[in-house]
C-alpha cells in the first residue's frame, strides 16, 4: 500500500466530518482569513506559482484561468464550481461533497475573492440529491459562522453562493453548456471565443472551475505553492483523486501524488483484477479520453504529461479496468451509445456521426457487419473529432469538445483492439 | 393513468414563498427556470403544459423556451411516471458489473421494458446514464435516492419494501 499522507481526504474516515465544527478543528477556514489579508492579486500569483492544474478534464493552470478576469470593467464577476461529474468513471467530486464539504466551500470564496466575484455558484448534477441536500445545509452554516455573507470574518469581503441542480444532461458539464443551462436554457454549449472569463454567465465574466480544483487551494495558501510542486511532476503537481472502477476487487477513490503508475493503482490500491482474470484493457481518464491496452497500462504514469506523451489523457481521472472476459466491441457500443444519448444535437458531425456509430457497432456485434464497415468507423470518428493531433491540440469540426470526446475513445478501440472487431466480422462473412 | 391530468389548464405552486425564494438568489428571472421546473415536478409528478406556462409567466419567458428547455433534459418528465422511477444505470462500469442483468430483471418481475409503466402506475422503469458512482457498480436510482452495488436479490428485497 502507499505511504502517500492524503491532504484533500485526510479526514473522510472520521464521524460527522462534513460539519463546520469539525472542519474548524482541524485548522479549516484559516487559509480565508489569510487570504482576506492579502490582495486579490497577491492570491492570483500564488496559485499561478503553484501549477495548480484543473481537474475538471482539461488540465488548464487555475490561476492563468483567473488572471484572464478583466479587473477593469462594470460588469459583476461570477464564479461557478463545476459540481457537475458526470464523466463516465468519474466519482471523486461526490466523495468531496459528502465528506470535506467546507473545504470546497473554503476553496470557492478564495477563487472569488481572487478574482472579484460576489455572487458564486455550485452547479450540480441534479441526481446529486442527497449532496444538494447536504451542501443547502453546509452554505446555511457557513453564513451563520460569516464565512458568507456580507463583510466575510470582519472584512469588507461580501460574498453570496447559490447552488443551482441541473437536470440530467452530460454536456451541461462542459464550461458553456453548463453556463447556457445556469440561464435556464438547454445546455448548448457555446462557440469560444468568447471565452467564458471575458463573456461567460449573462455576458460577465466567469470563471468556472471543478470541486476537486477548488478543494486544492486552502492547502496551497496554508503550505505554499513550493510545497504543493514538490508533490508529483512539478508542471503538473499537487494531491490528486483517482476513481477506479470496473473489473477490480476494490473499486473506490484513492488520493495519490500525480504522476503515481497505474499499475499501482490497478494491482495494489483497488486490488488487482476480479476473478484472478488477466488485464485487457483501461481507460485512464474518463470514456472520453483513448483507451489503452494492458501493456501500455502497465507502463505509464498518472500526470497530464505523461498520458499526453501517449496519446491519451489525464481527463477527470476516471480508471474503468477492463479484464481478458470483456468483449471490445460490445463495450465500444456501450461508449458509443452514451455519446449519441448525450450530444446535445447542435453540431450536425456530432449528432449524426455518433447515431451512426451506434448503428454501424449494433450492425457488427448482431453478426451483420461487413469488412468496410472498420474503415467507415474510422471515417466518421475523423469527421466528428477532426484530425487528432496531439502535439497541436488541435480540434476538430464541432462546437464543443465532445466531438472528440467521442472519437478519441471510438478510434482507440478499433485501432487496438482491430482483431476484436474482425473477429465478428469474419465469422459473418465466413457464414455467408 | 387515473390522474392524468396533462390537459388541466392551471397550474399553482402551492407555496409561493418558495417561488419568491428561488427568484432572489438570481440577477435575472430566466436563471430561475431550471429550479422553478424541478420545484414543479416535485408537486406535479412532471412537467404539464400548465406548468410550463406558469414558469413561463413567472420568468418572463415564452412558453416555447420554457418547453424547450425542460424537454432538453431527461430528470424532467413530460408525462405521467409511475410512483417509483426505477433508473438503472447502464453505463460501462455498471454494465460490467452486472447492471443489465438487473434491467432484464426488473423486465421480468413486472412486464415492463425500459420507458414503460406498470398498469398500476406503481413503477417505470428507465435506463439512464453514467450516475457519478461507479465504483460502487451496479447503481438503481429510485425516485431521488442511490441504492449501490446491488444483487438482483437485494434489488429484489427492495422493490417489495416499496409500498
Ligand atoms: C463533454 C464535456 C463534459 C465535461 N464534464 C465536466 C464535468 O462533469 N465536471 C467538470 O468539472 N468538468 C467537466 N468538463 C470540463 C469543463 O468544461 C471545464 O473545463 C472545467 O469544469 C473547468 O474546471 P477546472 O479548470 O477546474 O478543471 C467537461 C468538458 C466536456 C467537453
Ligand atoms: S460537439 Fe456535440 S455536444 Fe458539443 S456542441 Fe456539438 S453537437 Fe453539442
Ligand atoms: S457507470 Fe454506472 S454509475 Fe458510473
Amino acid at each position: 500500500m502507499s505511504d502517500f499522507q492524503p491532504i484533500l481526504t485526510e479526514h473522510i474516515h472520521q464521524k460527522e466530518c462534513h460539519t463546520l465544527s469539525f472542519y474548524i478543528s482541524v485548522g479549516g477556514y484559516s487559509a480565508l482569513e489569510k487570504v482576506l489579508a492579502m490582495s486579490a492579486d497577491d492570491v492570483i500569483e500564488l496559485v499561478k506559482a503553484s501549477n495548480l492544474r484543473g481537474r475538471g478534464g482539461a488540465g488548464f493552470p487555475a490561476g492563468v484561468k483567473w488572471s484572464f478576469i478583466p479587473q477593469d470593467g462594470e460588469k459583476p464577476k461570477y464564479l461557478i464550481n463545476n459540481a457537475d461529474e458526470s464523466e463516465p468513471g468519474t466519482f471523486k467530486d461526490r466523495l468531496l461533497i459528502n465528506k470535506t464539504p467546507h473545504q470546497i466551500l473554503e476553496g470557492m470564496i478564495i477563487a472569488s475573492y481572487a478574482i472579484g466575484c460576489n455572487t458564486a455558484f455550485i452547479y450540480i448534477r441534479g441526481e446529486f440529491f442527497k449532496e444538494y441536500q447536504l451542501l443547502e445545509k453546509v452554505v446555511a452554516e457557513a453564513y451563520e459562522g460569516n464565512f458568507l455573507g456580507k463583510g466575510i470574518l470582519g472584512s469588507d469581503y461580501d460574498l453570496d453562493v447559490v447552488i443551482h441542480r441541473g437536470a440530467g444532461a452530460y454536456i451541461c458539464g462542459e464550461e458553456t453548456g453548463l453556463i447556457e443551462s445556469l440561464e435556464g436554457k438547454r445546455g448548448w454549449p457555446r462557440i469560444k471565443p468568447p471565452f467564458p472569463a471575458i463573456e461567460g454567465y449573462l455576458k460577465c465574466p466567469t470563471v468556472v472551475n471543478n470541486v476537486e480544483t477548488l478543494s486544492n487551494l486552502p492547502h496551497i495558501i496554508n503550505r505554499g505553492p513550493e510545497w504543493f510542486k514538490s508533490i508529483g511532476p512539478e508542471k503538473g503537481p499537487g494531491p490528486k483523486l483517482f476513481c477506479v472502477s470496473g473489473n477490480v476487487n476494490s473499486p473506490g477513490v484513492f488520493e495519490e501524488p500525480m504522476g503515481i503508475p497505474l499499475k499501482d493503482l490497478i494491482f495494489d490500491l483497488a486490488g488487482g483484477i476480479k476473478d484472478g482474470n488477466e488485464l485487457k484493457a483501461v481507460f485512464p481518464g474518463g470514456s472520453s479520453s483513448a483507451i489503452l491496452t494492458a501493456e501500455e497500462a502497465l507502463s505509464v504514469n498518472m500526470d497530464f504529461d505523461s498520458l499526453a506523451e501517449i496519446k491519451t489523457m489525464l481527463g477527470s481521472a476516471g480508471v474503468i479496468v477492463m479484464d481478458e472476459k470483456v468483449d471490445m466491441v460490445q463495450a465500444c457500443l456501450n461508449i458509443a451509445r452514451f455519446y449519441a444519448h448525450e450530444s446535445c444535437g447542435q453540431c450536425t458531425p456530432c449528432r449524426e456521426g455518433t447515431a451512426w456509430l451506434v448503428k454501424i457497432l449494433t450492425r457488427i456485434t448482431s453478426g451483420d457487419g461487413n469488412s468496410n464497415d472498420i474503415d467507415m468507423i474510422l471515417e466518421i470518428t475523423d469527421n466528428i473529432g477532426g484530425l487528432i493531433d496531439f502535439s497541436k491540440g488541435s480540434f476538430g469540426k464541432t462546437i464543443c469538445p465532445f466531438g472528440e470526446a467521442v472519437a478519441w475513445p471510438v478510434r482507440s478501440f478499433v485501432e487496438k483492439f482491430e482483431n476484436n472487431f474482425r473477429q465478428y466480422i469474419s465469422q459473418e462473412e465466413s457464414v455467408t | 393513468m387515473s390522474d392524468n391530468n396533462s390537459h388541466k389548464d392551471s397550474f399553482e405552486y402551492v407555496n409561493p414563498d418558495l417561488v419568491d425564494n428561488i427568484l432572489s438568489q438570481y440577477p435575472d428571472k430566466r436563471s430561475a427556470t431550471l429550479p422553478l421546473l424541478h420545484l414543479a415536478q416535485t408537486q406535479e409528478g412532471y412537467i404539464s403544459n400548465a406548468v410550463v406556462d406558469t414558469v413561463a409567466q413567472i420568468t418572463e419567458t415564452h412558453p416555447a423556451e420554457v418547453m424547450d428547455c425542460a424537454s432538453f433534459y431527461t430528470m424532467f418528465y413530460l408525462r405521467v411516471q409511475g410512483r417509483y422511477i426505477l433508473q438503472v444505470c447502464q453505463t460501462l462500469s455498471c454494465s460490467l458489473n452486472g447492471a443489465d442483468a438487473l434491467v432484464d430483471h426488473i423486465t421480468d418481475r413486472y412486464g415492463i421494458g425500459p420507458g414503460e409503466t406498470t398498469p398500476d402506475g406503481k413503477f417505470t422503469l428507465m435506463k439512464v446514464e453514467c450516475l457519478g458512482s461507479c465504483g460502487t457498480a451496479p447503481v438503481v436510482q429510485i425516485n431521488n435516492d442511490y441504492h449501490e452495488g446491488l444483487s438482483k436479490e437485494i434489488l429484489d428485497e427492495l422493490l417489495e419494501s416499496l409500498q
